[in-house]
């Protein structure tokens, strides 16, 4: 699994490709944790266009960017989810808690 | 009970199987023509219900995971997902939102997102025998 990530202004986005389920939750924490090791931003924001499918594991890859954010006095905010990601967004409350940039069309 | 159609898949709980069980209900389901926010919304019911499978049910190896899907008149997809794991001690509180027994990685979200996404939802779990998570999904007809 390859992360493209870019650093603009202390705002880290994090491109995430793929479906995110169990099987790989893991690999998308641990890639996204040491993204913002390395350049301790002021802003994540997790890119998810490229993910083309989530379940309930793909909620807990963002409430641990969350944490790791919180950590260090950042924020965190989420973009571009395709339909059924926002879908498990919304039924999970997430939503409520970060922000979500919806795709301008 | 009449049905349409029917397929029973048996696999063990590798997490490698959560990917192929969400995509051959989805084939299954592709018969009866739904639309690509339904089929979304079965495959995230199914991936949840077989990672808990995986995740809780047999915390300790590997062990069978048995899917039944049929498709009922009035286009209706009745699917059954079971194991024969450790079971569930209070059901109503593994379905209270964020509840979870799991570590960092896990939401406590996987029942309620089954609950929002199908028509019909029920747990049926006994502690040391095991668990049947059963769900339906009416589809619209397209014209
Ligand atoms: N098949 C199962 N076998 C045993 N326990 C289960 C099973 N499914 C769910 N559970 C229990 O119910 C809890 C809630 O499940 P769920 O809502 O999917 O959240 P999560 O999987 O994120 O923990 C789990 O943490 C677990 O304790
Ligand atoms: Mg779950």
């Amino acid at each position: 699994m390859h992360f493209t990530s870019y650093l603009q202004d202390s705002r880290l986005t994090v491109l995430l490709t793929g479906e995110i389920d169990h099987h790989c939750a893991k690999t998308y924490i641990t890639a996204i944790n040491s993204k913002i090791e390395a350049y301790s931003p002021g802003m994540c924001v997790l890119d998810f266009s490229g993910v083309t499918f989530m379940d309930s594991s793909g909620i807990a890859v963002v409430i641990n960017a969350l944490r790791t954010m919180n950590a260090s006095g950042g924020t965190l905010a989420v973009s571009s989810p395709q339909k059924q990601v926002m879908k498990v967004f919304r039924a999970s409350g997430i939503d409520k808690l970060i922000k979500i940039e919806e795709e301008v069309s | 009970m009449k049905f349409e159609n029917a397929m029973t898949l048996e696999f063990p709980s590798k997490s490698a199987n959560e990917c192929f069980a969400r995509s051959a209900v989805a084939c299954f389901a592709a018969q009866m023509d739904p639309t690509l926010e339904e089929l979304g919304d079965i495959r995230t019911a199914v991936s949840e219900a077989v990672t808990n499978c995986i995740v809780h049910a047999y915390p300790e190896g590997l062990g069978l995971i048995t899917i039944r899907c049929r498709i009922l008149k009035d286009n209706v997809l009745d699917i059954v997902i079971k194991d024969k794991g450790v079971g569930i001690e209070n059901v109503e509180q593994a379905r209270t939102p964020m509840f979870t027994t799991g570590g960092v990685e896990r939401s406590g979200m996987g029942f309620t997102i089954m609950e929002t996404f199908m028509t019909t939802f029920a747990v049926n779990s006994k502690s040391g025998v095991g668990t049947t998570v059963h769900m339906r999904r009416k589809l619209q007809r397209r014209k």
